[in-house]
């Protein structure tokens, strides 16, 4: 057992991009990390960078996450100088496409709604007509058209994930695989105590960063956190590799550095169960050979599905405890998208004992009747 | 890189890219390759790196290749046959949208 300063509970995106933040700043941090039977989102997700349509209805998460793709170029600089990792960090600019004209209206209607919520009425993004589409993005097929936004881009999220986790031991940070914390324990003279579920003490921390994913809520109701969160199926179809035809990310259809195809998405509410079923992967084929014909002239090699860790509003859930002011617990399902911010901004939240004003729309308050005035 | 252990039990012979390999009878196509000194089975997609086998076991498709004609097969997942002819393959992918009829 090692006394540690700040304990990180999770070895996902968020635990790892908070963990490598905070071992940055000179801190000693411990991440508390499952084995390889966890539910880890983060060895599933799409890789995406993505500011597109995101956020209405909560202006913060729109900024929260543009400012998260700004900060990306600097970000996975930095991992590479710090690990020699390369995450393949691209932001040519993502291409919504919309396969008829019902798609796009709803797609505007969205964008619309998201400028109109901007502090500065300035949302970017440009609408496309299917000739321009074609002109820009080639391989596209007979689709309605799209809308370009600049700021979005993509990465190799496996790449992100392993860069985190070596940037983090390299710069002194104690990683504690096989390690699921059961119970928090709140000491009297300030701090916590960690422990497993055969009662084993793992350590004692001044601070506890809840970054669990799924695992979440047990762990937070004992600090006084809600973390509303449930899981949300996503599943992905890989193709062979083929050479670099598609010259920047869509919100189906992407080409990996390492030139295979990933397809998706797809949206489906059962448990915890990470089984695909061929109906979904069919209606994503289906759709993305739609929006790229020459797809269908390539082999799956596989599929997957993973789980989003989803909110009941999709928008991030970050929250110190009010009884234990130590404690913090962060959860959203953009753990690519917010990498950069996690690791560069919010980590510094949990150095300096509070999440800022500006970023209280965050806080799952949202969700308590009683926070909301009454209609009359 | 790799080498035997043990003698070859029953040879047989196949030919890669033209060059004519020893094999065991048993062997996968990618151990007797890897027995035979070849590690890079994959040509690079522009910009990435050559790709060879990774797992051995089905997972991780970095051993495809054209055997007898077919190609993309996992060649840990096939068994040498006497004659086989075995190539790297060719990354085949046309850049323009095929019309639709």
């Amino acid at each position: 057992m090692r006394e540690s300063e700040i304990a990180v509970i999770g070895g996902g995106l968020l635990g790892a991009a908070f963990g490598w933040g905070l071992v940055m700043q000179g801190r000693p941090v411990t991440v508390f990390d499952e084995g390889d039977t966890a539910i880890r989102s983060a060895r599933g997700n799409f890789g995406l960078v993505w500011v597109q349509g995101k956020g209405r209805g909560m202006p913060a998460y729109a900024r929260w996450t543009l400012e998260s793709s700004r900060l990306w170029t600097e970000f996975a600089a930095h991992l590479l100088e710090e690990t020699g990792v390369d995450v393949r960090f691209e932001r040519p600019g993502g291409y919504m496409i919309c396969l008829d004209e019902a798609e796009m209206s709803a797609n505007l209607e969205t964008l619309d709604a998201l400028r109109g919520e901007a502090r500065d009425g300035h949302y970017e993004f440009e609408v496309l007509g299917p000739d321009t589409l074609k002109a820009r993005l080639p391989p596209v097929g007979e689709v309605a058209g799209a809308t370009w936004c600049p700021h979005d881009g993509h990465c190799n999220p496996l790449r992100l994930l392993r860069a985190l986790h070596q940037g983090f031991v390299d710069r002194g940070g104690l990683y504690r695989p096989l390690c699921r914390i059961r119970h928090i324990e709140p000491l009297g003279r300030g701090g916590f105590r960690l422990s497993l579920a055969d009662g084993k003490v793992a350590c004692e921390a001044d601070k506890v960063v809840i970054c669990a994913g799924h695992g979440a809520k047990p762990l937070g109701a004992q600090v006084d956190l809600d973390v509303p969160v449930h899981p949300d199926q996503g599943q992905v179809l890989v193709t062979e590799r083929a050479p670099h035809v598609l010259t920047a990310p869509t919100n189906c259809v992407r080409q990996t550095d390492e030139g295979a195809f990933m397809l998706g998405p797809s949206s489906r509410d059962v448990g915890l169960d990470l089984g695909t079923d061929p109906g979904t992967l069919k209606d994503i084929a289906r759709r993305c050979v739609r929006a790229f014909p020459l797809l269908a002239r390539l082999r799956v090699q596989r599929t997957w599905a993973a789980l989003r860790v989803m909110t009941p509003d999709g928008f991030p859930v970050y929250q110190q405890s009010e009884r234990y002011p130590g404690a913090f617990s962060f959860a959203c399902h953009s753990g690519v998208t917010l990498a950069a911010s996690h690791a560069m901004t919010a980590a510094q939240w949990v150095l300096e004992g509070r999440i800022p004003d500006t970023w209280r729309p965050f806080h799952p308050e949202r969700f308590h009747v009683q926070t909301h005035q009454g209609a009359g | 890189m790799f080498r035997r252990i043990r003698a070859l039990a029953e040879p047989v012979r196949i030919d890669f890219e033209g060059q004519a390999i020893e094999a065991d009878a048993g062997d996968s196509v990618a151990a007797a390759l890897l027995s035979a000194g070849v590690v890079r089975f994959g040509e690079p997609v522009p910009g990435g790196t050559a790709r060879g086998p990774h797992c051995l076991i089905g997972n991780c498709f970095d051993c495809l290749l054209d055997i007898d004609g077919e190609p993309g097969l996992q060649s840990c997942r096939v068994k040498v046959r006497p004659g086989m002819r075995i190539r790297r393959q060719a990354v085949e992918f046309a850049l323009s949208v095929p019309d639709e009829d």
